[in-house]
């Protein structure tokens, strides 16, 4: 638009604002009359419709609102006041800086509007003379709808703007405007001074008939406004493209959620999916069957020296290893499942009775594998009862000591190495060896000559059919004891040890292997066989020095740095014939604070092992955990590190001795 | 085991020179001798372990609990060996488990009125046998009671 016609216009404008000055001055002398309210709304008008035309939309925008409140004056419903008078003189005064595009930092412009507003919706008593377009409005502000519109064939020529006619539309909160490019002609037959292009777009609810009408009061189009639900217009990726268009709209949503500890939770429900158990169980069924055929795939092409048939079992052998882990970490679950009702336990117990007990819970993030967890529910209830039935002291005997009158009970579950140890510490009144030891040989369980150490007597309540409890109560120490819960243990490869203090506490300490099912496995060889040995308890490995070939008679030590190490020769513990190779390796293993050598003929090498339980005929296998099967379809056996160590404890005892 | 029915339906295989049926029920399958794998310590009875299709299962030896003597071991011919693959209770458990045959005969039907209980004067332990019956041959074929064997394993396996 040139320079000219906006000079016109402004020129037009200094006529019109000194005619609605006028107008409202004389109002304020004269309220009633309708010739000089008239006036003023068509002054008002003119100005709209014009500067609409010339591209001043703030000011387009300003006076529709100014002039919605004098519609209402003139229709009779608001009377003329000398405040009516005083803010139409306001808002006249505001035209000229909008005209020349000045800012409004202090609200101006939208006080006087709200004031104006607030003065002219009172007067909504005179109900019956509300005007049509009124009526109109309040019609359609409830639905959403949809406007269609093409600029007449000589729009263009007569001087419409679609630009600005779209802009005022956008003001109005129009959204999806949607181009409808399908009338334009080939360019032959193309008049380039007429529109072909109609729109469409969404209309939010509460824009009026009336609205869209002063919008192409100065443009000649046909326009049709239809009331329509939105999601039948609105096709699903056209939401989508709006929603990332416009971010604002999505930003109310966090704040509808109630800000908990839940939250994490409740925002990502689509994030995990429940299945049931027995899927897991079959899926890990499968994988450990895929691990087995793998390595037999792997053995296969080793042998066959096909390079494309080894590159390949390699990419399954991966393969095999991704889905075995993706498997595991799906059935960990985290020790708070159980925790809950260890708390309800505690609490009851505490109070039936009546030994106050504060229950104090480390790790409940720690994740076991979901059969470890299920298993180890019934033997934590038990190790539990005990702590706060026979550890705790009565609240008598309790106030005798130094100790807080609040008894406490620790539960701690942290990762070390490939197990998990969960740990119950109590501070009560701790157990006796001596008394444990006393009632082991009265019972029969020990000679009176053993030499035992702390652990291994406080293993003694660990043996069936023993109880330290004088008095049998309701919970505990009915005979079903400790000894089903190291039972359970042992059954999930677990350890359990014990360690006690006269007057300061009991600690029972579980170390559990992380998963049952498939473990890494260091393949060994002697006499040709082969056993597996679990990687988690191998140290190191190395040559055995030539000088130690042949058993000593004061047992078998090694140097290892400055430390003496005990060490078995396998040959030896499992009855093997013939005379081992000159060259022989040592593994050094550990379980706990214990650790050995154990003396191999070969090293063959790790692999992935699908642990298989041996069966009840088997139980008197020495040192015997599982068994495996290999490559070529036999089965290797999976010794038991922990058990060998305690087999071979009288060797251990003495290594002090050398030490010292 | 009842023996209620009139006939019955069992699998005739010796070890050493002793006749020995099992009732087709019990039997799972007869195999072809795997590579077996020496479990150290755990005793006579069932020594080794042996794959069968991805399951590890413990191969037992019934010459031990049957108090069979096989003089000529040499005498069997190696290539008529078998494994039998046997459900069996073990501790109220079912479980399945191997037996190692020097060979298997046929598949018989006989009149469950044939089968006498043990004599009590005999050179079998009475504990694991159900009971005999006269084969073709006129020899004594023996019922092993496989259930008592095998728990009774399991519980020597334990004390061990």
């Amino acid at each position: 638009m040139s320079d000219d016609l906006i000079a016109v216009f402004q020129e037009e404008l200094v006529e019109l604002l000194e005619s609605l000055e006028r107008g409202l001055v004389d109002l304020q002398e004269s309220p009633e009359d309708a010739g000089l309210i008239n006036q003023v709304f068509r002054d008002l008008h003119t100005v709209k419709g014009s500067g609409a035309m010339f591209g001043f939309t703030d000011l387009a925008a300003f006076i529709h609102d100014f002039e919605t409140a004098f519609e209402k004056v003139r229709a009779g419903a608001v009377p003329v006041t000398p405040e009516l008078v005083r803010l139409g003189l306001a808002a006249r005064d505001q035209i000229p800086g909008l005209v020349n595009g000045d800012a409004d930092p202090d609200g101006d412009r939208v006080a006087i509007l709200n004031a104006l507003r607030d003065l002219t919706s009172g007067g909504g008593v005179a109900a019956a003379d509300i005007d049509d377009e009124i009526e109109a409005e309040a019609v359609t502000s409830n639905a959403p709808a949809t406007l269609r519109f093409k600029l007449s064939e000589d729009a263009l020529a007569l001087g419409a703007r679609p630009d600005i006619l779209l802009s005022e539309l956008k003001d109005l909160g129009a959204t999806q405007i949607v181009a409808d490019l399908s009338d334009i002609p080939a360019l032959d037959d193309l008049n380039a001074d007429q529109c072909y292009v109609a729109w469409q777009m969404q209309l939010p609810a509460g824009v009026a008939e009336g609205d869209v009408e002063d919008v192409f009061m100065f443009a000649d189009a046909d326009w049709t406004l239809t009331a329509t639900e939105v999601n039948e217009v609105v096709e699903r990726d056209e939401i989508d493209d709006l929603l990332s268009e416009a971010p604002a709209l999505d930003t109310p949503a966090p704040q509808q959620q109630a800000p908990s500890d839940k939250a994490p939770a409740a925002t990502e429900p689509a994030a995990s999916i429940r299945v049931p158990a027995a899927r897991l169980d079959a899926l890990m069924d499968s994988v450990g069957e895929l691990v087995t055929v793998e390595a037999r795939l792997t053995e296969l092409a080793r042998h066959s020296r096909d390079p494309a048939l080894l590159s390949t079992a390699e990419e399954v052998t991966r393969l095999a290893a991704r889905l075995r882990d993706a498997t595991m970490t799906m059935r960990m679950v985290p020790m708070r499942t159980l925790v809950s009702r260890f708390r309800r336990l505690i609490l009851g117990l505490s109070s039936d009775l009546g030994k106050p007990v504060e229950f104090v819970v480390d790790g409940e993030d720690t994740e076991l594998d979901k059969t470890v967890i299920e298993k180890l529910a019934d033997p934590l209830v038990h190790i539990l009862r005990n702590a706060i039935d026979h550890g705790m002291e009565d609240p008598a005997a309790r106030a005798q000591t130094d100790k807080d009158h609040v008894g406490r009970i620790e539960l701690s579950a942290t990762h070390v190495g490939g197990e998990v140890h969960i740990v119950v510490r109590d501070d009560g009144r701790g157990m006796s060896a001596d008394k444990i030891r006393a009632k082991a040989i009265e019972r029969g369980l020990i000679t009176s000559e053993a030499q035992l150490t702390a652990g291994q007597v406080f293993a003694l309540v660990l043996e069936p059919g023993f109880s330290t409890a004088e008095t049998i109560t309701e919970l505990s120490g009915r005979g079903v004891g400790m000894d089903v819960v190291r039972r359970t243990i042992e059954g999930l490869r677990g350890v359990i040890e014990i360690d006690s203090k006269l007057g300061q506490g009991t600690t029972v300490t579980l170390r559990l292997p992380l998963t049952l099912a498939i473990i890494d496995g260091l393949l060994i060889e002697i006499a040709d066989e082969r056993y597996t040995l679990p990687m988690s308890s191998v140290k190191e490995i190395f040559e055995l020095p030539l000088d130690k070939r042949i058993a000593s008679r004061n047992g078998d030590y090694l140097d290892i740095r400055g430390q003496f190490v005990p060490f078995v020769r396998l040959r030896h513990l499992f009855d093997c014939e013939g005379e081992p190779p000159t060259e022989q390796n040592v593994v050094v293993v550990e379980s706990g604070d214990a650790r050995m050598g154990i003396v191999v003929d070969r090293i063959i090498g790790t692999n992935q092992t699908v642990i298989k339980q041996v069966s009840k005929l088997q139980q008197g296998a020495r040192a015997i955990s599982g068994a495996t099967i290999l490559g070529d379809g036999t089965v290797s056996l999976i010794v038991d590190v922990a058990q060998l160590l305690a087999m071979s404890g009288p060797l251990i005892e003495p290594k002090k001795e050398v030490a010292a | 085991m009842t023996l209620a029915a009139s006939h019955k339906i069992v699998i005739t295989f010796s070890i050493g020179p002793q006749r020995l049926a099992i009732p087709a029920t019990d039997l799972r399958e007869i195999i072809d001798p795997l590579p077996t794998t020496r479990v150290p310590g755990a005793g006579d009875f069932a020594p080794w372990v042996v794959n069968v299709r991805g399951a590890v299962l413990p191969l037992g030896d019934l010459r031990l609990p049957l108090g069979i003597n096989d003089p000529n071991p040499a005498e069997r011919p190696e290539d008529a060996r078998r494994f039998l693959v046997l459900e069996a209770v073990i501790g109220g458990e079912p479980t399945t488990v191997a037996v190692m045959a020097d060979i298997v005969h046929e598949v018989a039907t006989i009149p469950s009125k044939s089968i006498e209980p043990l004599p009590a004067t005999s050179m079998w332990p009475s504990e694991f046998v159900e009971g005999l019956f006269k084969g073709p041959e006129g020899e004594f074929v023996l019922i092993p009671d496989l259930s008592a064997i095998f728990t009774a394993m399991a519980q020597r396996a334990a004390v061990a």
